[in-house]
């Protein structure tokens, strides 16, 4: 992928240098570096200085008075980081807590954005249909608001007796006072089946621990609370998904959905067997890109709970927020930030591996096959 | 790395959603058989329920600002307040500090998608077409840093931001988003799509590279440079993590930052949510306008804003 995207560059870069070496490379040299140099200062210094900074402090107990760098500064050596793995006490407990939280999120999220946006794309895209770009700016729209804004609008909803409610209230749900809600969705449903009453959990899995959290508390579910930020954020990022499978999908050419249905396939099977395995590569990147930013959310958190009820929606972010702003312990908080960003670091990898893998050992007609839709959708 | 190569992929897609393909239209059969208008049937339905779902929060948001609080607080579902009241609005601009973050959030719009504009196609010319020693490696570093997800850079931003003395200023909020990674990339890639031999003349007569880039080169760019002021305009504006680290006085929030301390109180008695989403409607209205006028532009670089968040 990197050499298909790089090689028109370097061609196009090369071609004309044998003409102008002579008498313009001197100019043009100071100027290149004089060009990329704002932009270069400006990512180096809020950028790389920053990431190093934070490194720094992260094997500090700074408290945030004076300059982290100067001499009297205590130095705590990697026990930022240890005392979250290994030591039992409320740091470690807030960290897992903030996982469990996270992951859950990152469960839920992904798959349901992914598949709305699948699903969205694949009706807009029919080509019966009028009015196509409507529908697709009114999906499109809650992705380029303000994250702030939408926040305060899903406050409101989700008040007690507010929107939400009211419409739960016509099909005679009492529906819950969802920001104050700690309680788990999990532990709900156990409840309700009658496999764990949640009001006495059953000990096996309350006295044993993994990490300082009992097995219980790992078990919990979303709470009800970060299951209305769930559906916030659903909301907010369908949308540019949609669109990107929607771009996926008009690279794809009519000629082989006619095909498929003269050869006497039905439309499940066509979107089974044609259309669904030439959007892989666009799953794959959705699915990633969901992976990476569900690591990172923040501002909904911020806004809406703080972390409430009962710490239910804190999150890695926020909590490393909190603790280095709000605790004034800064060496932690950095320690919690480079934790999340090996978090992201590992979603990354895994997105390069997995789409190195179909790179080599994917079916080449496929491949081709969507390489030059995409090329004659683009050109057209 | 990585994610550029989403970058360049998800911006080849989202081009090509764009191209909207008038071509398969045209084939489409004169009638409908009665299979296919019960399916259309049906997805009209569906489209029509996910639209009101995706922007039904929206109208209760506007019907809602203009309610009592009392209104509000009973009727949440009426679309038409009763009794109509702009009390709300009038509060905003009265009891709040709502024209202060008004103005900080222009200012520093204006100037960081001014400062990204110019910074960011300056450099993305130089890497697409100026021949200098480092070019691909710095091209290989703005890469790896677009990469750096923003919220693990809370607590470093605001070292450098301390060490430097300028925390809680108009430079803290504004220089850090001066340039940005996506940005470069993006021209970088629009400069490389367009044929050279217009800068070559503009050489043979003799031109320097600044001259060829503002007087060649800018021009050809509109297209792109459209959709980098759109896009840097609305990151801008909606910018929130970035204020909380950079500023703590309330004269320096801007109006991400002004909403949310709404929301944590201090408002006096009540829940106050007309005024609340009162403020949140305006803060929505600058980037809602330009989106329904640049709409297609939007889609085009819809791709970045979801890769930078």
């Amino acid at each position: 992928m990197v050499l298909t995207h790089e090689a028109p560059a370097r061609a196009a870069a090369d071609r004309p240098a044998p003409r102008r070496r002579s008498r313009l490379r001197g100019p043009e040299r100071t100027a290149g570096w004089l060009f990329v140099s704002p932009v270069v200062v400006l990512l180096f210094v809020f950028l790389l200085v920053p990431i190093l900074m934070g490194l720094w402090v992260s094997f500090t107990s700074w408290n945030g008075q004076g300059s982290p760098f100067q001499p009297g500064v205590p130095v705590a050596g990697a026990s930022n980081y240890t005392k979250l793995f290994t030591v039992d006490g409320l740091a470690r407990q807030d960290l897992m807590t903030s996982l469990r939280n996270n992951i859950y999120y990152v469960a839920i999220v992904v798959p349901l954005q992914t598949v709305l946006a699948l699903f969205l794309a694949l009706v807009v895209n029919q080509r019966i249909l009028r009015a196509k770009s409507f529908f697709r700016t009114g999906f499109y729209f809650p992705s380029i608001t303000s994250s702030v804004a939408v926040s305060m609008i899903v406050l409101f909803l989700f008040t007690n007796g507010g929107a939400i409610n009211a419409i739960l209230g016509y099909f005679g749900i009492d529906g819950p006072n969802w920001f104050a809600d700690s309680r788990g969705v999990l532990h709900l449903i156990l409840n309700a089946i009658g496999v764990a009453d949640i009001n006495n959990p059953p000990p096996a899995l309350l006295d044993h621990q993994l990490l300082g959290l009992s097995w219980w508390e790992w078990f919990a579910g979303p709470s009800v609370g970060l299951c209305a930020i769930i559906g916030l954020v659903i909301w907010t990022t369908s949308g540019t998904f949609m669109l990107m499978f929607l771009a996926a999908l008009q690279g794809i050419p009519v000629q082989l959905e006619e095909a498929s249905l003269l050869d006497g396939a039905n439309r499940w099977q066509h979107l089974r067997r044609v259309t669904l395995p030439l959007l892989k590569p666009t799953m794959f990147l959705v699915v990633t890109l969901g992976l990476i930013g569900t690591w990172q959310v923040f501002d909904q958190v911020y806004v809406i709970t703080k972390g409430g009820p009962s710490k239910t929606t804190v999150t890695p972010a926020y909590l490393s927020y909190r603790t280095a702003f709000l605790d004034f312990n800064y060496g932690p908080g950095a320690a919690i930030s480079f934790i999340l960003f090996a978090i992201i670091i590992v979603m990354m990898l895994f997105q390069r591996w997995v789409m190195r893998d179909r790179d080599r050992t994917g079916p080449g007609w496929l491949r081709r096959t969507w390489s030059r839709s995409l090329g004659r959708a683009g050109g057209s | 790395m990585v994610v550029s190569i989403d970058n360049t992929q998800a911006q080849a897609m989202a081009a090509a959603a764009m191209a909207d393909a008038p071509a398969p239209l045209r084939v489409r059969p004169r009638r409908l058989t009665g299979r296919q208008r019960v399916i259309r049937v049906l997805s009209y339905a569906v489209l029509v329920f996910f639209t009101l779902l995706f922007l039904y929060p929206f109208v209760i948001q506007l019907s809602n600002s203009f309610k009592t609080e009392t209104d509000a607080e009973n009727n949440p579902l009426r679309l038409i307040p009763d009794p109509i009241s702009t009390d709300s609005f009038v509060r905003i601009f009265d009891g709040t500090q709502f024209p202060i973050w008004l103005v900080n959030s222009a200012l520093v719009t204006v100037l960081a998608t001014l400062g990204r504009v110019f910074l960011d196609s300056l450099a993305g010319y130089a890497l697409a077409r100026l021949q200098f020693g480092g070019r691909r490696f710095i091209f290989g570093a703005i890469l790896a840093v677009m990469s750096v997800p923003g919220v693990v850079l809370l607590i470093p931003k605001f070292l450098v931001l301390n060490q430097l003395g300028i925390y809680d200023s108009y430079a803290a909020l504004i220089i850090p988003l001066l340039a940005d990674a996506a940005g470069v990339f993006i021209m970088k890639q629009f400069f490389e799509s367009i044929p050279s031999s217009l800068e070559e003349a503009a050489r043979m007569d003799g031109a320097g590279p600044f001259r060829t880039y503002w007087s060649v080169i800018l021009p050809l760019a509109k297209p792109a440079l459209i959709t980098l002021t759109i896009l840097s305009f609305q990151g801008t504006w909606n910018e929130f993590p970035h204020t909380l680290v950079a500023v703590q006085s309330p004269d320096l929030y801007t109006l991400p930052r002004g909403l949310a301390q709404l929301v944590s109180g201090s408002l006096g008695a009540g829940t106050q949510y007309p005024l609340k989403l009162g403020a949140a409607l305006l803060t929505l209205i600058p980037v809602t306008v330009i989106f329904i006028i640049f709409q297609r532009r939007f889609v085009r670089g819809a791709t970045e804003g979801a890769v930078k968040e």
